[in-house]
């Protein structure tokens, strides 16, 4: 399954980065195979970050989006795209699509936090 | 004559300064564009006069019309709009009312609609005419709101026109005191306002509007301040003195030049020094 996971660095190695919209890389994954490509987030500095980066990630077919926190404009967008989104508390990238697999992670059925929460 | 009182940093004293301004100059007309928490009626206290509604346009998309290609969340420069397989979101919070996407619709599917914002309350005080603008709980965009509220000075009455500001330096401000003839600054001997100071001074010089600054709380022992000032070639107006007296005064609603009548000969002097 081709999921999203909001990231710090570009790499495997790198730690969960727990904003969504203004996270510093979209790591788009295979959690099958482990194939990924790592996107740097063009929506550092817009205003409805949440929501361009959810139609971001949405281009890239994902099924799941795998963050931290996630506003309600996010939110909004990835639900009416069908995607899922998971909270994880932290932890490597890789480390994070393997808790994901054996389905250790929340299934976030509302935003988790407020407008702007990962501002600033 | 407009003169708009600016700070930078909250809580220097912009309604303190600018509600015994207006009540030591007589007949003047007061714009409260701190609209996200407009106060000064507080210590002006108006009688109830008239209240008016104000709108922005928003979009509002016809489904059925609607073929969902994109071009709306493309051209957005606001991001207020999402296009999903099925349906076009729109965040109307984001939206700054431009238009673009329903002009760009090739189904004509987008119609503006009027969302309110805020209102505008006015009422006379007695010489003072008053009006104060009031940000819709939610709502994110006070520029229209301060637009709106500033068509008040076109009345051609020759009234002296003073703008109590919101603080920072963003577009609320910018709008508020655009247009002014002279800015006053209020701000605080501290690290923190002298920070702020800085950047509203460069807001001021950079609209080419002439300011001057009134020290609140003065005595602080913090020389930064002065030092700025002097050093710029700022004029300091006025100093108001750190005092128990004028802050509890403020808490029960008293002005300023009510508290401290000395102050209303000092500030009529300044009133006419800058529009001398």
């Amino acid at each position: 399954m081709k999921i999203c996971v909001t990231s710090s660095g570009d790499k495997l190695d790198s730690d969960l980065d727990a904003r969504f919209g203004r996270c510093a890389y979209f790591i788009i994954i295979d959690a099958e195979s482990m194939k990924f490509k790592a996107l740097k987030n063009p929506n550092l500095a817009t205003g409805g970050a949440g929501i361009q980066s959810a139609q971001l990630v949405a281009s890239e077919k994902v099924k799941a989006v795998v963050t931290g926190n996630a506003g309600p404009n996010a939110f909004t967008v990835l639900n009416s795209f069908g995607i899922k989104v998971f909270s994880s508390p932290g932890g490597k990238i890789s480390d994070v699509v393997r808790d994901f697999k054996e389905g250790k992670l929340k299934e976030l059925k509302n935003s988790n936090v407020s407008s702007h929460f990962g501002l600033g | 004559m407009i003169i708009s009182i600016a700070s930078g940093k909250g809580g220097t004293g912009k309604t303190l300064f600018s509600t015994s301004l207006a009540l030591s100059i007589g007949a003047c007309r007061f714009l409260d564009c701190d609209v996200e928490e407009p106060n000064a009626g507080i210590f002006l206290k108006p009688e109830a006069g008239s209240r008016e509604s104000v709108s922005v346009l928003v979009p509002s998309v016809d489904a059925e019309k609607c073929g969902l290609c994109g071009k709306c969340a493309k051209v957005c420069e606001f991001n207020a709009i999402a296009v999903t397989p099925d349906k076009v979101l729109i965040f109307p919070e984001l939206c700054h009312s431009c238009g673009a996407c329903a002009v760009l619709c090739p189904k004509g599917a987008i119609a503006e609609k009027e969302k309110e914002i805020g209102v505008i309350e006015s009422g006379r005080a007695g010489a003072i005419d008053c009006h104060s603008g009031r940000l819709n709980v939610g709502v994110a965009t006070a520029v229209p709101l301060i637009r709106a509220l500033k068509k008040k000075i076109g009345v051609k009455d020759g009234l002296p026109t003073i703008i109590d500001c919101p603080p920072g330096t963003s577009c609320p401000v910018i709008e508020a005191v655009k247009g002014s003839d002279y800015s006053i600054l209020v701000t605080e001997p501290t690290p923190f306002g002298l920070s702020d100071l800085k950047l509203a001074a460069g807001v001021l010089r950079k609209l080419k509007i002439p300011f001057g600054v009134v020290v609140n709380r003065s005595g602080s022992g913090f020389p930064g301040t002065a030092e700025y000032l002097k050093g710029e070639g700022i004029e300091v107006l006025m100093e108001i003195e750190e005092s128990r007296q004028i802050a509890e005064a403020y808490s029960r609603g008293v002005p300023l030049v009510r508290a401290m009548p000395e102050y209303a000969g000092k500030l009529r002097g300044l009133f006419g020094r800058i529009s001398g």
